[in-house]
């Protein structure tokens, strides 16, 4: 019945501290090639330190050790399908990793001469470019170091523009299907923040919409196609709605994969957006970063975006930095070129042909879910699906098994659970995102497992309410950490290995 | 289940009235929505609360739930043991796990809330969202 | 086209499609709008094979000051990158991990955020470190705006000393948030903070005082002062760090409350600005106040010690407009890199380095003319004197050495100076060529 996953040894592992042993390394500096100093001499007793209490002290084979173990206890794209709604887990190639690692680039300090740095400006330039090709804007800022952050540089960057017409104005409208961050992101940058209702169909009420947009309105961060995979359809009203009152649209661009190469934000509208780089384009995410959300903006708001602007000049690149009205840094240096250089190779390997397949992939991998697993879960949104499906736990809540558990089982089958609960408009949300990299074998597997689970919660739902079984870790008490938090390891600390 | 002599909010508090001074707490029904309570955020003695406004609030491993104050008045004490025990706020809601004692300021606002048969049938069926 | 990422036949795909009811790959999409369909195939060449995406990349990297001697650092340092540490974070069950919401299948980037937090703790004597921010420049406003949730207050003082563009990404976020950001100034003879200066501005209204040692000049602050201030006006006291590795030999600051730096120091790469690490420490009873991701202990339902994130309520994905922060992901891989470094070099291994990275310095300073007095740790700022800096940087990439970063773009009273840094990874020799061209020769 499961056809991915078979149980095997996993071996056990300490923590570094409790591997260590006074005087044990994993290192040896080369030979000082100038005279010692008595760093407590030149600096001053009182600002140097006797030791670095409890540190590591382990060799260099207990590192190796240590860190291929523990990577055996995680679950990656690498290892099978990741449908994580939003989230856009596809393939990371290999060959980002070598081209991020070309000397050259690796080892260029931000600070060298920009004669000596033409080489990073001219990536940076070409992939400014391409991303405003993608998108159909006029102008790329690849400062912003996550999507996050560049929503937070595009609502500044609406704050700039209002403010030089003379007033920011004082709320933002935000859908309730959105992300997370959007509402706290408009907080950060001074707004208050304004629910719009979804409609039944699960896409923005253009009623109810109408009716809030008034001159207090700076803009809408709408997220196209929405958190239910599902394409805005009024995407055109909605914008003609904010424009006519003199507020932005913002796009967040989480859900680019479902459109990349068959349409284009800045040809609907739009006047600002990120994208995620670790989402679209294929940059790994590490578990948990470090990503990449350049902001994309049309012309309008290209005045306002982050110092420095790359600049051709006649003696090429060079960095502008005299721009008074530019909402100024949103982080030191140019952003994360490391993540920008992925991306491009993500890009340059694709070509726009290829772009364009892969969203088409990505599409049909989620209509073929949503079509296999429709009869065995509620679909409570009935549009067409774009590049994820959203299902409720509906019929399992009635037998007392919630979207929790079913992706607890999930792990059991081999596979990384869908996004739990999300969007908040869904009540028991399973939020699907199987990507382009997924192979119909892959989904097949998957789509067995899930129907295979909906039959255990009708024969055996105390099964599927204690899974995880297989795992070598079991549930995880989740509530004792939030009660009495341990954050760092102590020797006293309680728990043996 | 709900007591006689206590009285509840549609947001699931409950306050026991004894003079001006009275007790309130998260009703039954609250602690369960939420599941394991991990934390309690409380005012301090000697702050002013004003009836449905925000005077607190308690936390799930995945969900934050702002506590209004049932009635205006001025808090004289808070349940300490909840700081370092909030999983009695699952354990025993409507005694040990009291969230604060307030002195009222207008006895008579408590005459609005509901009684412990409207609240049980407001939990069967609640009112649609105004 | 390329095909290489994409796993299915045309046989697959007919088939799939014809599952779903459809006929052809254009019917997924034909339900939206028509007139928002490109009509046309997007601007961009076709797709090339990994040989010619490689070349690319590696005419880029000569179009570089690649493999010449530098003595930049000013925020992004050249230290030695263990093997191991590129081995570990090759891994695919590290790299392409997502952030770890389901523990039961996440234990090894738990574990590692844990140690990760861990370490951060031992070095910064802080009793709680988050699982990472996206830089030191972000980390700084993220600190601050923690302040001012902590104190109610809306001002925070801000060392001129701390680096120069930390100070301009604090000013983006507190902008717009009408929060007051006030400068001071430094000591000219010493580098060091002007403690008259902190003195003269601060006030009742001041959330947080924020510095950095060692300082963008190199030199090691005093906290005891500043901290005497803050504490007397109930202001929080906020040190940064740029340089990680001087955490080897300095006493972390006892006065401080908060603790934010960049760890790119710690084998992360240059790489012209980023991807690096920034993270922020503190006290235990501000823990619900602090920003960004948190791994915790608990035990899983057998008994087993497991580690799962904590705290989630104070995050956007649940606090929503109320969250600490807007901040969603953490730099997961990036501080894989810095804890593997912090595991290869430990106890004895990081004071030693340090202790290079001062003797090189050291031998450095001792051929150029400095101008300041105060303590410093790997960098310093110079004054060549009748020489522009600009001069010195031309006759030393004559010599293919790239020098030190010219101040006067940033402190116009130091124009004519410059900020040079030594590492353990400077060779006598080049240092000696800083000489020569500083004399003029």
């Amino acid at each position: 019945m499961i056809k991915k996953v078979r149980s095997h040894i996993v071996q056990n592992e300490p923590l570094l501290f409790e591997r260590s042993s006074p005087g044990k390394r994993g290192y040896q500096l080369p030979a000082l090639d100038v005279p010692a100093v008595d760093a407590s001499a030149e600096i001053g007793p009182e600002n140097v330190r006797a030791d670095i209490e409890g540190f590591p002290e382990v060799s260099e084979v207990e590192i190796i050790r240590h860190y291929t173990r523990l990577s055996t206890y995680n679950y990656a794209i690498d290892l099978g399908l990741y449908p994580l709604g939003s989230c856009t887990m596809k393939y990371n190639p290999r060959i980002n990793e070598a081209a991020a690692r070309v000397e050259g680039l690796a080892w260029a300090h931000p600070y060298q001469p920009e004669e000596l740095s033409q080489g990073a400006m001219e990536i940076m330039a070409h992939l400014e470019a391409v991303l405003a090709e993608i998108t159909g804007m006029d102008a790329v800022s690849l400062q912003p170091a996550a999507g996050a952050h560049g929503e937070m540089a595009g609502i500044l960057l609406i704050r700039a523009l209002l403010e030089s017409q003379g007033n920011p104005r004082k709320k933002i409208l935000i859908p309730d299907s959105a992300h997370g961050t959007n509402p706290a992101t408009a907080a950060i940058a001074g707004y208050a923040v304004e629910n719009v209702k979804s409609s039944t169909r699960g896409t923005i009420d253009v009623e109810a919409l109408q009716q809030a947009v008034n001159e207090d309105v700076a803009a809408l961060m709408v997220t196209n196609p929405n958190t239910l995979g599902v394409f805005e359809q009024d995407i055109g009203r909605i914008v003609g709605i904010l424009h006519e009152k003199g507020a932005q649209v913002y796009m967040d661009g989480a859900n680019m994969n479902a459109l990349t190469g068959i349409v284009r934000p800045g040809d609907f509208g739009i006047d600002v957006m990120h994208l995620n780089l670790h989402k679209t384009f294929s940059t790994p995410h590490g578990g948990g970063g470090p990503g990449a959300g350049p902001v994309a903006v049309k012309s309008h708001l290209e005045p306002f975006l982050p110092v420095p602007r790359l600049r051709r000049g006649e003696e090429g690149w060079r960095f502008e930095y005299g721009r008074p009205q530019s909402i100024g840094r949103v982080r030191a240096f140019y952003g994360n070129f490391g993540v920008l250089v992925r991306a491009l190779a993500y890009i340059l390997a694709m070509g726009g042909e290829g772009l364009k397949r892969a969203t088409l992939d990505a599409i049909l991998n989620a209509t073929y879910i949503r079509k296999k697993l429709e009869g065995h879960y509620e679909l409570p949104h009935k549009a067409p699906t774009m590049h994820e499906c959203v299902f409720s736990d509906a019929r399992q809540a009635k037998r007392g098994v919630r979207t929790m558990d079913i992706a607890k089982r999930l792990i059991d089958y081999g596979f990384h659970p869908y996004t739990v609960s999300f969007p908040l408009i869904v009540p028991g949300a399973l939020m699907i995102e199987p990507t382009e990299t997924e192979s119909k074998l892959e989904l097949d597997f998957f789509i067995d497992a899930m129907i295979s689970i909906a039959a255990e919660v009708e024969e055996n739902p105390e099964h599927v309410l204690k899974a995880p079984h297989s795992t070598r870790t079991s549930r995880v008490d989740e509530a004792t950490a939030a009660r009495k938090p341990i954050v760092r390891w102590r020797p006293e600390s309680p728990g043996g290995a | 289940m709900y007591p006689e002599t206590y009285r509840y909010t549609k947001e699931h508090e409950w306050i026991l009235v004894e003079g001006d001074a009275a007790t309130v707490g998260l009703t039954f029904y609250a602690q369960k929505e939420m599941g394991d309570i991990v934390y309690v955020d409380l005012p301090k003695p000697g702050d002013p609360v004003a009836q449905a406004k925000a005077m607190g609030s308690v936390e799930s491993v995945k969900a934050v739930v702002d506590i209004y104050a049932p009635a205006s008045g001025e808090v004289t004490a808070v349940n300490e043991d909840l700081s370092s025990t909030p999983e009695k706020l699952n354990e025993d809601p409507h005694g040990e796990a009291w969230l604060v004692k307030i002195r009222l300021a207008d006895p008579k606002e408590v005459e609005g809330l509901m009684t412990s048969a409207e609240y049980q049938q407001y939990l069967e069926k609640p009112e649609p969202e105004a | 086209m390329s095909l290489r990422y994409l796993p299915k036949s045309e046989l697959e795909r007919g088939e799939m499609l014809t599952a779903c009811g459809m006929h052809s790959a254009e019917e997924l999409y034909q339900h939206l709008p028509p007139e928002v369909l490109l009509d046309r195939p997007l601007n961009l060449k076709p797709g090339k094979s990994e040989y010619e995406v490689l070349e690319y990349f590696q005419r880029r990297g000569e179009e570089m000051a690649k493999g010449l001697p530098s003595f930049l650092g000013a925020g992004a340092y050249y230290h030695y990158r263990p093997v191991m540490v590129d081995t570990v974070v090759s891994r695919g069950e590290f790299l392409t991990a997502y952030t770890p919401y389901q523990a039961e299948i996440s234990q090894g980037v738990l574990t590692t955020i844990f140690e990760f937090q861990t370490m951060i703790c031992q070095l910064t004597g802080m009793d709680a470190a988050n699982a990472s921010m996206y830089d030191g420049s972000t980390s700084v406003p993220e600190a601050a705006m923690m302040a001012l949730r902590l104190t109610g207050r809306r001002r925070v003082l801000v060392a001129r000393t701390v680096h120069p563009e930390y100070r301009e990404v604090l000013r983006s976020y507190a902008h717009h948030q009408g929060v007051e950001v006030v400068e001071f100034g430094f000591d000219p003879e010493t580098g060091a903070v002007d403690i008259q200066d902190v003195e003269r501005k601060i006030t009742p209204e001041t959330a947080a005082v924020i510095y950095q040692s060692p300082n963008f000049f190199g030199v090691v602050e005093q906290a005891s002062a500043l901290g005497e201030l803050a504490r007397e006006k109930g202001a929080l006291l906020i040190s940064v760090f740029t340089e990680a590795v001087s955490l080897g030999l300095l006493q972390p600051p006892a006065e401080a409350d908060i603790i934010v730096g960049e760890l790119q120091s710690f084998a992360i790469p240059p790489s012209f600005g980023g991807p690096y690490a920034g993270v922020i420490a503190t006290r235990e009873k501000y823990i619900r106040q602090l920003p960004g991701r948190l791994a915790g202990q608990s035990k899983d339902s057998r008994g087993n010690r497991a580690f799962c994130l904590t705290l989630s309520t104070r995050e956007q994905h649940i606090r929503r407009e109320k969250a600490t922060s807007n901040i969603c992901t953490n730099q997961a891989l990036v501080a894989l890199m810095a804890s593997v470094f912090m595991a290869v070099y430990g106890r004895q291994g990081l004071r030693e380095l340090a202790g290079q990275n001062v003797a090189k310095a050291r031998y450095l300073a001792s051929r150029v003319p400095r101008r300041f007095t105060g303590p410093f740790f790997n960098e310093f700022v110079a004054a060549p004197g009748s020489l522009a800096p600009e001069a010195v940087n031309a006759s030393l990439l004559e010599r293919g050495i790239v020098g030190g970063l010219p101040l006067g773009r940033y402190y116009p009273e130091l124009d004519g100076c410059m900020l040079l840094c030594a590492t353990e990874m400077s060779r006598r020799q080049d240092m000696d060529q800083v000489a020569e061209a500083f004399a003029g020769r």
